[in-house]
């Protein structure tokens, strides 16, 4: 690193050094500071503790939600925090990269939804109805199976290769859901409906197990919570045994965990399948709870979406998971466009307000930052007028006071035709350029780059939030991994050579 | 038997091979030289498709050009080549360079979330609408007869600019100092360092070689099958995949006889089975190399030393 200025407090791998004095380095860092204090704090809470703090959060929720907002904030919160657990195990601890993870998600529902519905195989054989206590544990077994079934051609091989072979099977499996409505042995028999085909199996039962029927949006995110609290218990234990340091070893050195006499293939489809299991409980929860399933519950962007909740709260961390499993789910939900864009816009500059006074220092240069984009912003929008009356005439979609303030600093024409096209690539410009400045280049070009910003998310991101929220979790991965590999929560790697 | 149908199929597969070929190539090298699973790959195919298309639009359309058919099909495999080729080197240098000392599953991460990031983008800037190239208005249905069979102008564009972009990779990689530094790296990357071989200036060279052949892919799949849409990336993105490994991963013609081994097999189950199963076809086949032949066709067994 050549004329980059070394940072003393970076934790260097230094020679000759243990895990131990490792770690010792990097505790010393992490108790500094405010977020040190804090974390400080947050280990010396009994997770107990933690767990009952969350819990009762979690069951206040239902008193201030309205049903919409329990189902989209609360229930979904739930089913994707246990689809993090999951894939935690697979990727956070054992290190294992499970791209069929929403395979096996989709495969938990649709097994559940064909043992628990009106639908029609054949035109005679209709209508299973089995209990829940039946197909629930049918759906979590038959997918835990399936989980071990799809490892297993990859189980002598590295890690890219089980990448491969799982992300071909995410797409295998989308084929035959959507596809799979006429399937017939080699063209003998009159051809079985085995997945309903694009229009899914509608007219799922609820969860029937024993006296428990959840029907409502409420029944449900207790039913949930209730779960994931059980999968949480079950897998803090196991984290914790033999198995669960052996998973861990694995993930460090793998060689060196087979030469000390671990089973290293067994364990790897063990944590697989372990994990394919979890996603096949929350695929026959979803199921339920939706009342059907359809093909495009299980495509690759939810896949990517769990992936931004395990990165972003910390793989390896359950409590990172869950936190990163709540974020990405509010972000989730709230850029789409049923929102309100007022709400959108207001937590969009928020948080980059945040950002900018959390992360710009000294003071000076905050204040530079600042006062620079909105003079800029204001210059332009009067020179914009200036050349065309209609070029500030559109309307900003903030609305408010917020609304006001965006007005007068930013250029919203009437028909901006592709401008905000081109605008868009050179804000990934400029956002890439800033990363490879340092200094007062860096302070000198932000104020520009939050024009641009500004400018793009009124004129176009703002407009199609679906798409933005996916640029946004697919950047988040790049990211976290690049500036923060542990997340949010996670523990830092350290390195010993 | 009927003859003249099996080679117009042969024929399709070989079309669809040497796209795959082209793609799989670029997974290949960087493969062999990062040991990384380059995910956004796909989707560099499909930016080329795109920028083919633009420069297209640009001269006219593909029904009114107002440039003679040669110079605006080289121009249009030219542009694509260049700006996929700048696009798979400034991948590189923001997401992969980063963490090229972090643990292996650092970038693949990152790898997914550039390909995410890049079918995204290609969405909110192109849309969701399919694009017609009108390859078949462009360049015209005629052909020439062998027979019974025909093969048209497109089948022998797409198939010797293919073959064509082969050799001249070939003999780059043999022949050339460029090409003996990229053999050197991805034999021993810290042993060609120390040899003196400026090691990122041969992955930069990778990823855009890589990317380029991506990009012309993505003009012949646009001129060959005439739509193009933001997520054809992904697709061919995967079967290229499948075909490196089938190939042997890291192996140039490993590749080529991957490309051509998966564009044959899905060329005859569309043609005599149903098009529908084709990615199961193809996913069998990956499974089934991976099981019996784990470094693929052409890949030399890994020993793994400490």
């Amino acid at each position: 690193m050549a004329g980059k200025r070394q940072n003393p407090d970076e934790i260097t791998p230094r020679i000759g050094a243990d895990e131990w004095v490792g770690r010792e380095q990097e505790l010393r860092l992490a108790r500094r500071g405010v977020t040190g204090w804090a974390r400080s704090l947050v280990e010396r809470i009994p997770a107990v503790v933690w767990l009952a703090v969350f819990l009762g959060i979690a069951a206040l929720l239902p008193l201030l939600m309205n049903t919409g907002d329990l189902n989209r904030y609360g229930l979904n919160v739930a089913i994707f925090a246990l689809l993090a657990l999951g894939l935690n195990v697979a990727v956070g601890w054992t290190g294992l990269l499970d791209l069929g993870y929403v395979a096996f998600f989709g495969f938990g529902a649709y097994t559940y939804a064909l043992l628990s519905s009106p639908h029609c195989f054949t035109d005679t054989a209709c209508g299973v109805h089995w209990p829940g206590w039946a197909t629930v544990p049918i759906a979590v077994a038959a997918t835990a199976l399936l989980g071990l079934l799809v490892g297993l051609p990859s189980r002598r091989l590295s890690g890219d290769y089980l990448a491969i072979v799982t992300l071909f099977f995410a797409q295998l499996f989308l084929t035959v859901a959507a596809n799979g409505d006429r399937v017939s042995a080699l063209g003998l028999t009159g051809g079985v409906n085995l997945t309903g085909g694009p229009n899914g199996v509608p007219e799922v039962d609820p969860i029937e197990i024993f006296f428990i029927r959840p029907t409502t949006v409420e029944a449900y995110y207790f039913f949930t919570l209730a779960a994931l609290v059980v999968v949480a218990a079950v897998l803090w234990f196991l984290i914790r045994s033999r198995t669960g340091r052996a998973w861990t070893s694995l993930r460090e050195d793998e060689l060196a965990a087979e030469l000390m006499g671990m089973p290293v293939n067994s364990l790897k489809l063990l944590a697989f399948s372990i994990g394919a299991g979890i996603a096949g409980l929350a695929g026959a929860i979803l199921a339920a709870e939706q009342t059907g399933v359809f093909p495009g519950n299980f495509d690759l962007s939810i896949l990517i979406t769990i992936y931004a909740m395990v990165i972003l709260g910390g793989a390896g961390s359950m409590p990172g998971v869950v936190l990163g499993a709540i974020v990405i789910t509010v972000v989730f939900e709230v850029l789409s466009p049923t929102t309100n864009p007022d709400k959108i816009s207001l937590m969009f500059y928020g948080a980059i307000l945040v950002a900018l006074l959390v992360k710009v220092r000294p003071l000076w240069r905050l204040a530079f930052v600042l006062g620079g984009t909105v003079l800029l912003g204001y210059v332009t929008h009067t020179i914009a007028h200036a050349i065309s009356a209609s070029a500030t005439q559109g309307q900003v979609v903030s609305g408010g006071w917020l609304g006001d303030a965006i007005e007068s600093i930013a250029v919203v024409p009437l028909d901006p035709g592709d401008w905000p096209k081109y605008a868009y690539v050179a804000l990934i410009v400029a956002v890439l350029a800033l990363t490879r400045l340092d200094g007062w280049r860096r302070t000198l070009l932000m104020p520009p780059t939050l024009v641009l910003t500004v400018f793009v998310w009124e004129n176009l991101l703002l407009l199609q939030p679906t798409v933005t929220r996916f640029i946004l979790f697919g950047a988040l991965l790049v990211v976290m991994v690049a500036v923060r590999p542990q997340g949010l929560l996670g523990k830092p790697r350290v390195e010993i050579v | 038997m009927d003859w003249t149908r099996f080679f117009n199929v042969l024929i399709d597969g070989v079309q669809l091979g040497s796209v795959y070929a082209l793609v799989a190539l670029g997974y290949s090298m960087v493969y062999g030289i990062l040991k990384l699973l380059n995910f956004a790959h796909g989707d560099i195919y499909m930016i080329g498709a795109f920028i083919g298309f633009g420069v297209l639009t640009v001269f006219g359309g593909p029904l009114s050009p107002n440039l003679p058919l040669a110079p605006l099909l080289l121009l249009m495999f030219l542009v694509a080549m260049l700006g996929s080729g700048f696009l798979g080197v400034a991948v590189e240098r923001f997401a992969y360079r980063p963490l090229r000392d972090a643990p292996r599953i650092a970038p693949l991460i990152s790898a997914l979330g550039v390909a995410f990031f890049l079918e995204n983008s290609a969405l909110l800037l192109f849309g969701s609408q399919y694009r017609q190239y009108n390859g078949f208005e462009l360049i015209g249905t005629g052909g020439f007869f062998i027979g019974t069979v025909k093969i048209t102008w497109i089948n022998l564009l797409v198939v010797s600019s293919a073959a064509g972009l082969m050799v001249a990779l070939m003999l780059l990689v043999s022949r050339t100092k460029l090409g003996k530094a990229m053999r050197a790296t991805s034999f021993d990357r810290e042993a060609a360092a120390m040899q003196g071989i400026d090691i990122d200036r041969v992955i930069v060279w990778t990823f855009f070689i890589g990317s380029a052949l991506a990009g012309a892919a993505g003009v012949m799949a646009g001129l060959a099958y005439s739509s193009i849409y933001h997520y054809m990336g992904f697709t061919a993105g995967l079967k290229g995949f499948a075909a490196a490994v089938v190939g042997g991963i890291g192996s140039i013609p490993g590749a080529m006889a991957g490309g051509l081994l998966i564009g044959l097999a899905e060329s005859f189950t569309a043609g005599y089975m149903n098009g529908t199963w084709k990615d199961a076809v193809t996913f069998s086949i990956l499974v089934l190399v991976m099981l019996v032949r784990p470094t693929g066709l052409f890949g030399k067994p890994e020993i793994k030393k400490v």
